[in-house]
């Protein structure tokens, strides 16, 4: 869906431009958007790097195995694939504890922390598992309590009912949230997008490749003579 | 103290807390804390490094499509249908631009704030909006990224359906909180 939405989108851009004439401000965006993607990828590197050198601290005292228990009740209901001693668990409760209190800041690396955690159980390199797709169903429907940036920009314009919006914002982003994580529920077991499907399909058109990092006991069996198609022979390292 | 007083004094304090457990606790187990922090420190530069190229190519395409004129085609295309929940025409180019970019649909949800009143209609619908979902398209890119997983099977459908049901609930809730009718 990714690669048709991504091709889609220059290919729209493109004809829409030239039909509304706008073709300038068109190429001007690739310019800006490519610089832009870089400054946030680069600005996050202080912020990730303070909060990767916290969570090792709590993997090597033993923290993230008593909070990961802790959770783990909780967790299995959402995210049944993460085994009861993975250390997502305890990463995942912080990610969604700094999203709940709204530390956008504190919030991505322990999301990008989780999403590496749980790549551990994926026997895929390139297909999202159940688990991923969950996490993401939650991070982009977003369960922050308080829109605090929200807020901040209507009290600048109007200090007056500046917060009005909060309950309606709890309520919003709870029905968005149960709606994302409702669909991902259905959509895992549709014939079209169910991992195992999915797996199947890629392995058919050479384009999946096996994770040498998954730790579960249940790696991918290749079929004899499998070639990769996507092997540009960029993976040298 | 309102509770929103309570709330920003809960979220200023909540890493602070943590960090003094986590470094507390690692302490008392004697874990060699600055060699272990500066090894993990390390992921922090390589993760930031590899988003790069998923981040730029998701957001050059969006760019494009930002500036195209296209997303205002697609809302006068769907305005009969949204106007069904209430949802002011006004705030349609906002909507859609919410799944796409952060930054844009930010500064839409300014501009419509600005012009018509943080206590009006519309602005009360764009700011519900805003604050009741994420960049989906941003998020995916990024997080994916991260572990260069490129297939993200039903994310994308996931991720819209809810930004669609912000968008219907923050219409339904403005318009029966505030009573201004369908």
């Amino acid at each position: 869906m990714m690669n048709y939405l991504f091709a889609a989108f220059m290919l729209i851009g493109v004809v829409a431009g030239g039909i509304t004439g706008t073709m300038d401000a068109v190429l001007q965006n690739i310019f800006d958007f490519a610089q832009s993607g870089v400054d946030i990828a680069l600005g996050l590197i202080g912020t990730m790097a303070f909060f990767c050198g916290l969570m090792k601290l709590m993997e090597e005292s033993g923290l993230c195995d008593k909070l990961g228990k802790a959770i783990y009740p909780v967790m299995r209901l959402l995210f049944p694939d993460v085994p009861a001693d993975h250390p997502a668990n305890s990463i995942m409760a912080l990610y969604f504890a700094a999203n709940i209190l709204g530390i956008g800041n504190a919030a991505t690396p322990f999301g990008l922390k989780t999403m590496q955690e749980l790549q551990t159980l994926n026997k895929t390199k390139n297909i999202a598992t159940n688990a991923q797709c969950m996490l993401m169903a939650i991070s982009t429907t977003s369960i922050t309590l308080l829109p605090s940036t929200v807020i901040s920009i209507r009290a600048s314009i109007q200090a007056d009912g500046a917060a009005e919006i909060v309950v309606p914002v709890i309520i919003a982003t709870t029905i968005s949230t149960v709606t994302g994580v409702g669909f991902s529920l259905l959509f895992q077991r549709t014939k079209r997008w169910k991992l195992e499907n999915v797996i199947e399909r890629e392995i058919a058109a050479g384009t999946l490749e096996v994770n040498e990092d998954y730790i579960g006991d249940d790696p991918i069996v290749l079929p004899e003579g499998y070639k990769l198609k996507t092997d540009f022979g960029s993976k040298e390292e | 103290m309102s509770v929103q007083d309570v709330f920003n004094a809960i979220s200023t304090w909540a890493i602070p807390v943590v960090i003094f457990i986590v470094v507390g606790y690692a302490l008392a187990k004697r874990v060699p804390i600055y060699s272990v922090f500066t090894t993990g420190a390390k992921d922090g530069f390589s993760t930031a490094v590899m988003i790069i190229p998923y981040l730029v190519a998701m957001l050059c395409a969006i760019g494009m499509l930002r500036a195209s004129g296209a997303m205002d085609a697609f809302c006068n295309l769907i305005d009969p249908i949204t106007s069904l929940i209430g949802c002011p025409g006004e705030v349609l180019p906002f909507a859609v631009m919410r799944s796409f970019s952060g930054g844009g649909a930010e500064g839409m949800m300014t501009e419509l704030v600005t012009t018509y009143g943080t206590q009006s209609q519309i602005g009360r619908i764009a700011s519900v909006a805003m604050g009741s979902t994420e960049t989906t398209f941003y998020i995916l890119a990024v997080y994916f990224g991260s572990v260069g997983v490129t297939n993200s099977r039903h994310s994308v459908a996931a991720g819209l359906l809810g930004d669609l049901a912000s968008l219907i609930a923050s219409c339904v809730i403005v318009n029966l909180l505030w009573g201004y009718g369908f």
